[in-house]
This record gives structure tokens, sequence and C-alpha cells, in this order.
């Protein structure tokens, strides 16, 4: 770019139309790569329907109701390992949100510009840690703390007469925790998406209602948010989607126990936990066939999440007026 | 987003320092990967100056000539060639020590051996993606007609040892129908009649117990249950032994250091873990009863008693579980082979004389690496029939390794 002389109109021209000339190959490329990914998900598909076949045969819609995990006996049931997914990030979506979408907040608007370029990489920063270093953090730091501080008294206190937060809560891991170590997992893909979103809401929509004499958090309240509206929900489908399929994280702090118990504070299991622990040693056809079938189950579950953030999307980006 | 101005590339730079900093911290552990990349996998091919051998056509090879000199002065055969295997990754530290030192025995002689689990290493391996598999579980009759001729080699014992955390409580013991109930969750209570009866003289708390359990699938957790289920009718028809169970009780967690790491944080918790881990990282392990009545510690030497016990009973083709051994005075009874996967049959006569070779190197030089990294070894009856395995390995019908008389 140093090399080329601005001054020179021939090469602006020559490149535009370089550029144009490249439409035709280009559209080509692109539309190949979207057809590899329509590819991918028809053979990823494919080959969980495939390979669930066993499964499928022996258990059938059954399999999503069965709530007996027992590869000894060769019974298997996916709703402790459904419920687990669900309630966990459930649990991450409703604590990460609010806050996730303040610091989108903060950062686009309130923070001081000298703060927001160190506090924005910080929070893509947090968002590219793997999540077994949250696993790690969880076992050894957040959940020994968690159960001293949080569980033990709660359910001491209240876990007689809510169900849900009943005790004992021995080691400490179980679905609560991991719903919390989740919302830190997804806090900042939602944080710093929300920001993205907020930021290119159009200046004069903020300048408007300063004019009126607004204030402060009326532009935010009036202004802002509803702009920006489409694009947060999408952030907390991203934040959810990856609570859902977290495999490792979740693994290390849930406690991997395929039960339904009614207290947050017992162990579960997720369906993607729960496919991590046992694929690798699964001995016996129908085991192997049976996670196979959870994994087909878990695509399915993310996929109606995805369904929904997209209708929401487009119910609140039509509601919006597209202002966008 | 981020290319606003340049001034921001210091921060980031700093930023990046100090996470990459954070990671290196944080990354230590887990999974080991295969040291040695793999070489020329397909093109296997012995070397000039090796026994006189036609390349290709193994129907006119002669197996008597050149093979393994006796005693002492046995060498592997001067071959190039790769092997590949995967499987259980209990012995995976001992394989990899194995296949570095052999490579300055045999440097000709590449070996990948990836730890997968036993599951995967069956499965690799009955479907010819390699050349040997590696297992902490011997292969079912069902999966045996899937690949008919499979010989098990065993390699090494590992044990199971029981870890608990009760403060100011140290040394129990246990009985094998005592850790059944608790695993059960009948026994839920440190100061149950059970514990005190294995436990005279000793002030055990009113501290209510906390079962921890491993949540993968493990070949730690095949031999755990496959004692229990011996030593207690009621395990055996409630939960059954396997890879993974359906635990009556008790809280899941990922491998080794997932299972310790829940039972310290714990007081009253209990769980248990392999031999090799609790030794390295110097866990109490309490004794065990065995079926002599005594209570014997988990060490080498009372584990490789265990496979000892059990040379009765041992049956030809060296498929067998050893928990519970029905004697030894001093055996410990919760412990089990490890196996190495062979062909009865091989295609490539190099490949099946370089692996049999390194099988004879690693089970007659390999204890004291064996020992080091706190695995037992096999005892002497053992080996002897392990070797005498390597012996029915054939290409084209006739034998590659014909092994040197025995002292």
């Amino acid at each position: 770019m140093i090399t080329m002389e601005a001054g020179s109109p021939g090469w602006a021209a020559r490149l535009r139309r370089r550029l144009r000339d490249g439409d035709v190959p280009f559209r080509f490329l692109a539309a190949a790569f979207a057809t590899v990914v329509v590819a991918l998900l028809v053979a990823i598909v494919g080959v969980t329907w495939q390979g669930s076949a066993s499964a499928r045969a022996a258990f059938g819609l059954r399999f999503l109701t069965g709530t007996a995990w027992n590869p000894v006996a060769g019974q298997f049931g996916a709703l402790p390992a459904i419920y687990g997914t669900i309630v966990s990030s459930a649990i991450a979506l409703l604590l990460a949100a609010p806050p996730g979408i303040m610091i989108g907040v903060f950062l686009s608007d309130l923070c001081p510009q000298r703060l927001r370029w160190p506090l924005s990489l910080m929070v893509e920063l947090l968002a590219a840690i793997p999540s077994v270093v949250y696993g790690m953090w969880g076992i050894f730091v957040f959940v020994p703390f968690f159960r001293s501080v949080i569980a033990t008294p709660v359910s001491r206190a209240l876990g007689d007469t809510v169900p849900l937060l009943a005790g004992p809560v021995s080691v400490g891991r179980g679905l609560l925790v991991a719903g919390v170590i989740l919302a830190i997992m997804i806090l900042p893909t939602i944080a710093a998406v929300s920001r993205d979103v907020l930021a290119v809401v159009p200046n004069h929509q903020r300048e408007a209602l300063l004019a009126l004499g607004a204030t402060r958090w009326e532009v935010i309240r009036h202004a802002l948010l509803p702009c920006a509206r489409a694009g947060i929900v999408g952030a907390m489908m991203l934040g959810l989607g990856r609570a859902l399929g977290e495999t490792m994280a979740a693994t290390m702090v849930i406690g991997n126990t395929p039960r339904i118990d009614r207290s947050l504070f017992q162990p579960a299991s997720t369906a993607a936990s729960l496919i991590a622990s046992q694929l690798p040693t699964a001995n016996t056809e129908l085991h192997s066939s049976a996670l196979v079938f959870l994994a087909l189950v878990l695509f399915l579950i993310t996929l109606l999440a995805n369904s929904l953030a997209r209708l929401l999307v487009w119910r609140v980006a039509g509601a919006a007026g597209r202002s966008r | 987003m981020f290319s606003r101005s340049g001034k921001r590339l210091g921060t980031l730079l700093a930023l990046l320092v100090v996470a990459a900093l954070g990671l290196v911290a944080c990354g230590g552990g887990g999974d080991s990967t295969p040291t040695h990349a793999g070489g020329s996998g397909a093109t296997s091919t012995p070397a000039a100056g090796t026994p006189a051998r036609a390349g290709g056509s193994g129907a006119t090879s002669t197996p008597a000539a050149g093979t393994p000199a006796k005693g002492d002065s046995w060498a592997p055969r001067n071959l190039k060639v790769t092997l590949t295997g995967s499987g259980a990754s209990f012995p995976d530290p001992i394989y990899q020590r194995w296949i570095e030192d052999y490579r300055s025995v045999a440097p000709g002689v590449t070996i990948n051996y990836q730890s997968v689990g036993s599951g995967q290493g069956k499965n690799d391996f009955i479907n010819g993606v390699t050349d040997f598999g590696g297992t902490d579980a011997f292969m079912t009759d069902e999966e045996l007609a899937r690949a008919p001729g499979t010989l098990h080699i065993p390699t090494v014992l590992g044990a199971v040892t029981l870890t608990y955390n009760l403060p100011g409580v140290e040394g129990l013991r246990f009985s094998g129908p005592t850790i059944a109930k608790i695993f059960l969750g009948q026994v839920t209570s440190w100061n149950d009649p059970a514990i005190a009866a294995d436990n005279p003289g000793v002030e055990l708390p009113d501290q209510d117990i906390t079962v921890v359990h491993r949540s993968d699938g493990s070949g730690t957790t095949a031999i755990f249950t496959d004692y229990l289920s011996k030593v207690s009718d009621e395990w055996a028809s409630r939960v059954g032994s396997g890879t993974a169970v359906q635990w009556p009780v008790g809280i899941g967690a990922e491998k080794n250091p997932g299972v310790t790491a829940a039972v310290q944080q714990t007081p009253g918790a209990i769980g248990y873990v392999e031999l090799i881990y609790a030794l390295a990282n110097d866990l109490p392990a309490p004794a065990i009863q065995n079926a002599a009545g005594n209570y014997v510690e988990p060490s080498l030497e009372s584990v490789s008693e265990a496979a000892a016990g059990f040379l009765a009973e041992l049956p030809d083709d060296l498929r067998v579980s050893i928990t519970n051994p029905p004697e030894g005075e001093n055996a410990y009874p919760i412990a089990g082979f490890t196996w190495i996967l062979v062909r009865s049959e091989y295609q490539d006569e190099a490949k099946a004389q370089a692996l049999t070779d390194f099988l004879y190197w690693a089970l007659t030089q390999g204890d004291a690496s064996a020992r080091e990294l706190h695995y037992a070894p096999l005892p002497d009856p053992v080996r002897k029939l392990a070797i005498e395995k390597l012996g029915q390995v054939k290409v084209n019908g006739v034998p590659v390794f014909t092994p040197p008389a025995q002292q």
C-alpha cells in the first residue's frame, strides 16, 4: 500500500476494475463455501442418525423420557441429561444476560474514553479463555468458595422449605454451580456483542433525546436499548448456544450424575458432558449408539434454541421498525 | 471494531503477554500425546542385512534362520518399520517410556501409541486401524468373534486404591463388604458399625460419607466394580461391573485428578483412584482385606502377588480378572492386568517381527522402568506365558518369533 502512489488516478481505476472483474469468481467461491456448510450439517445429521440406529430401534421416543442411564444393564434414557443441559444453560443465561448487557452499555456509552479500549480488550480476552481453564478454576477456586459461602448456608437456612435448595451440599459440585460457571463463561460473549450492536446505534438517536432534555438513563432506556434490541437478543442467543454445547467446564463442575434431583445443589449431568465422558470407553454397541442418539438430541435442542432466537429477533426487529 | 487507532497496539500486546503467561501456567497436565510423529506407515521394509527373508512374499520366508539368539545375547532384528497402536490410558506413561527406551535398542523401529481409552483401542484394533491395541478390560467373546485369533499379552499390573478425607483419622482399613455398602449408600456415616468393625480401637467421628466416583468411563472403574461384584452379591445384582456403571449414590468427577480434588476438598468424602496416581501424589492408600482375611496395603509387591494368586486358574488365553484373588496371604485384592492386543496372523512380516521383538524386549527388560513409574511388574510365571504367546504370532502361517529359551 505504501509503494502505491495514491495520486495516480490510473491505479484506483484499475483496482476497481479488477475487483469488479473478480465479482464472478468471488461469488462462486463464497457460494461454494456456503454449500460446504450445508453439506457438513447434512453429513453430521446423517452420521448421528445412522450411528444412533440401534439405540433408536431399542428405545425409540422413550429415550427422551427415560430416566435410567445404566451401561451395565443396557438401559439408556436421556431425560436427566436433557434436564441438566437445559436447566444449567437457563441458569447461565438468567445470570449472565443482565450484567452482560449492562457491561455492553457501559463500554459503548458510559465508559471514560481512556478506559474503553483496555476494558473492551479484557472482555474479549475473557471470551477467549479455553473452557478447561474455567473448569479448573471452578474445581479449585470457585466451587470450594461457593460451597462454603453460599451453598451450605443457603441450603441450611432454606433447604427444608424450598426443595430447590435442599442439601446436603457435600462436594459442592452440582447444577447451580455449573450454571454459575457457565454464566461467567458466556458473560463476555454477551457483553462484547452487546457493546458492538450498541456502538452502531446512530448518534442522532442519542442526540435527539438529549436535545429533548432527557437524562443519560432515559437515553439508554428509550433510544439505545430499543434500537439495539434485536442485536442484544442475538448476543444472548450466542451465549445460550455456547452454554448448551459447553462440554469441558460443565463436565468438571456439574458432578456428572445422570439423575434428576429437585435440588439445584445436587449433582446432575449435561448431554455434552455425558457424551464426552463415556464415548471413548463405551464398550457395547448399544452404549455408544445411545450416546450418539444423545448427540442427536442435543443437536435438536440447539436447533430449537436457535430457531426460537431467530423468531424472537424477527419479532423484535419488526417491532422496532428495523431502525438499525 | 478494534482498528481505530495504532496507540492501542501497546495495550493489546501487554494483555496478550499476560494472557500467554496465564495459559502457560494453566496448560500443564492434560493428555499425553505420542512423542513420535509417524513416519512412513505403509512402506515397511525389512532392512538389508537381516536374516535371509524374501521381502514381500512371506510364503517363502524361513522363520528358523536367524531368529533371536538365546539368553542375554538376544537382540531385536534390524528392521525399519512403523507400528501404530492405540488404547488404554492407564498404561500410557509406561508404554511411552518403553517406546522411548526402545529407540536406542532398535533405532529403525518407530512406535506410536495413542492413549484413547480401552474401548476405542479395542475398536481400532478390531477394525484393523492399528497394528496393536491396548486395553485394561479383556475382549469379550463377542468382540473376539469380530477379531478372531486376537492374542492378549499382559504387560503390567494396575491396582485401584481408596482415598478418603476424614480430618483427624488416619490409617483406616476396609473389608470388601464394607466398601460395597459404602458405595451402595447403605453405610452413610463414618461411625457406622461396619467401618468400626474393620477398625477396632479407632475413634470414628459422626460424619456423613460423601461418595466420589469416576464420571468418565475407565478401566479403573471396571476393576473396582469387578471387585465389588465379587465381594458383594447385592452389588453384583444391583449395579454390576463395567467401565461405566449406574452409581446408586455419590458424585462423579473426571479422571483421577478430579476424584482426588473432590475428595480432598470435602471432609467425609471417599473415592477410588489408580494406585500409580496415588503413589505418584503421595496419597494415603488404606489397607484392604483380601480373601485370606489379611488387611493388605497396596504396593507393587502386593499387587504382583494378586496376579500370582490366580496362577492356578489362569486361562490359556490369559483373559482373566484378578480381583479378590483366592490365594496369596499378602495379595492386594483390587488389581488387574493391562494387555496389549496382538493379531495371531499379520500380513506385513516386518511389522509382525518388530512388534514381537518390542514386546519381548518390554517383557524382559522393562521391569525397572515400570517400577520407577509405579507399575507392578508381572509375576515370572505370567511373564513366561506372555512370552510364549508371542511365539503364536504368524505371517502366512509361519511363526515370526521364537522365544529364546528361558532360564
